[in-house]
């Protein structure tokens, strides 16, 4: 075992965890976002878009994210819309934690109990209003665990986006293994960072939690 | 004119009608008391004289604007007509005081600066002011409904509606809520309450309905409703629930 040789690449290593973490919140935020929207029009939308959705949420979690990420990569661009690497993966992780996105929020939305909204519309709330400020908060505190792990399966997730070579952690492994032919210590070490970065968030995770989720619950 | 007029209501859920042609009058200031058993259709009609569910025929008026789930300005009606519920449903992800607080900024659009003193406001006069940062679950039952009650006052409704408010209670916590009731009472706020508590129904009352099967059965003040029930069903409720 040599890991001295790798200490000369370790400029990769750091880029390349810096645009696994890049690629990993793009899809998060965007995810999450494409998740209140989509579970919310799930439960108000018309027909045609419940419709949609439902399709939408199928695809992508009937079928492998690395398809996903090579459609978007290579047949776009014969559509006439080109991504570059980064980007296009950035666009295929973030409609594939919407997709799982949708279906957790909607889990917490359907774990409120329908007084509460009742107890909102007879104060005159809107129904914006009321799934803004009665419903959506304790349902996101519902199904915040399901989110976490949703993430970190995503943050690992991103590994698959060096088959389009967009830079991340595992791209800059494959580069710096096929320079140094050191795969066993290339790969230990890319482990451990992998490893480091979901402790990491799983530690931030529970400090948010503490900190937006501050109400006692009955349980 | 009468504040809330009822006429002829009728509501079906499913195959199983509920209300069966229901008329009522309430005039302002008064305290009237629904009674009746399980099933008889009390609960229901509350609910739809403030549009949580929807009539299929008849019609509801209050302060003579004609009710419906559809009408135009819900939203405003709805901030005159306060309801509580027996089950509470106090926000648990807000304080006491945004519970109290969160309609009436969004709604009425009142000042930050007038939050909290409106809210002081309206827990001293459940005698809760010493609770305005507790957390909802921190709260006994009877603590919780005076909150709630605190919530509907703060939005200064003309009319009160309260479903079975002390049925979800524990026996040693039915008087703190049914004082807050008849202080308010006492203030001249029109109230309709369906409730079990015959002792708040003879004594606060100013008229008594007794529903029976989706009608209204028999209706007078409660001394006399209680004295000589007319119908043998009355009468067998009243031997049921002494």
């Amino acid at each position: 075992m040599n890991f001295q040789q790798l200490w000369r690449y370790q400029d990769q290593f750091i880029e390349g965890a810096l645009i696994t973490l890049a690629l990993t919140l793009i899809a998060a935020v965007v995810g999450l976002a494409i998740g209140v929207a989509g579970a919310a029009l799930l439960r108000s939308g018309s027909k045609p878009v419940r419709l949609a959705i439902r399709s939408y949420i199928e695809i992508f979690r009937n079928t492998p994210s690395l398809i996903q990420i090579f459609l978007i990569f290579f047949v776009l661009p014969a559509a006439g819309l080109k991504l570059p690497a980064f980007e296009a993966a950035a666009v295929a992780l973030s409609l594939y934690f919407g997709a799982y996105a949708i279906e957790i929020v909607r889990a917490g939305l359907d774990s409120i109990p329908k007084s509460q909204v009742e107890a909102g519309q007879c104060l005159g709330l809107t129904r914006w209003e009321v799934f803004r400020h009665i419903v959506l908060p304790p349902a996101l505190r519902n199904v915040y665990p399901a989110f976490t792990s949703q993430f970190v399966l995503l943050l690992l997730g991103t590994s698959l986006a060096s088959q389009v070579a967009a830079g991340e952690l595992f791209h800059a492994a494959s580069f710096i293994e096929s320079r140094t032919y050191r795969s066993f210590e290339v790969y230990a070490v890319v482990c451990a960072i992998y490893f480091a970065m979901v402790i990491a968030f799983k530690a931030l995770f529970a400090v948010i939690g503490l900190a937006a989720f501050r109400w006692p619950v009955r349980r | 004119m009468a504040l809330v007029e009822i006429r002829d209501v009728r509501k079906s859920f499913g195959q199983v009608e509920v209300l069966k042609g229901v008329s009522l009058e309430v005039k302002e200031g008064e305290i009237v008391t629904i009674i009746g058993r399980s099933g008889s259709g009390k609960s229901t009609l509350l609910r739809c004289i403030n549009a949580l569910e929807k009539i299929d025929s008849g019609s509801i008026t209050v302060e003579g604007q004609a009710v419906s789930a559809g009408m135009a300005n819900l939203r405003q009606f709805r901030q005159r007509v306060g309801i509580v519920f027996q089950a509470f449903n106090l926000f648990p992800h807000l304080s006491v005081e945004k519970n109290i607080t969160l309609a009436p900024l969004l709604t009425r659009k009142i000042g930050k600066a007038e939050a909290r003193p409106l809210a002081l406001d309206v827990l001293g006069r459940v005698g809760l002011a010493d609770k305005i940062d507790a957390w909802p679950e921190r709260l006994s039952g009877g603590q919780q409904q005076r909150v709630a009650i605190a919530r509907c006052l703060a939005m200064a409704p003309h009319l009160m509606l309260f479903d079975e408010v002390t049925s979800a209670l524990d026996p040693e916590l039915v008087g703190e809520v049914l004082k807050v009731m008849e202080d308010m009472a006492r203030q001249g706020m029109t109230m309709i309450l369906v409730t079990h508590e015959m002792g708040f129904a003879r004594n606060v009352a100013n008229k008594i309905v007794f529903m029976h099967q989706g009608k209204v059965w028999e209706e007078g003040p409660p001394a006399e409703l209680f004295a000589n029930p007319k119908t043998p069903e009355l009468r067998s409720f009243i031997n049921s629930v002494k």
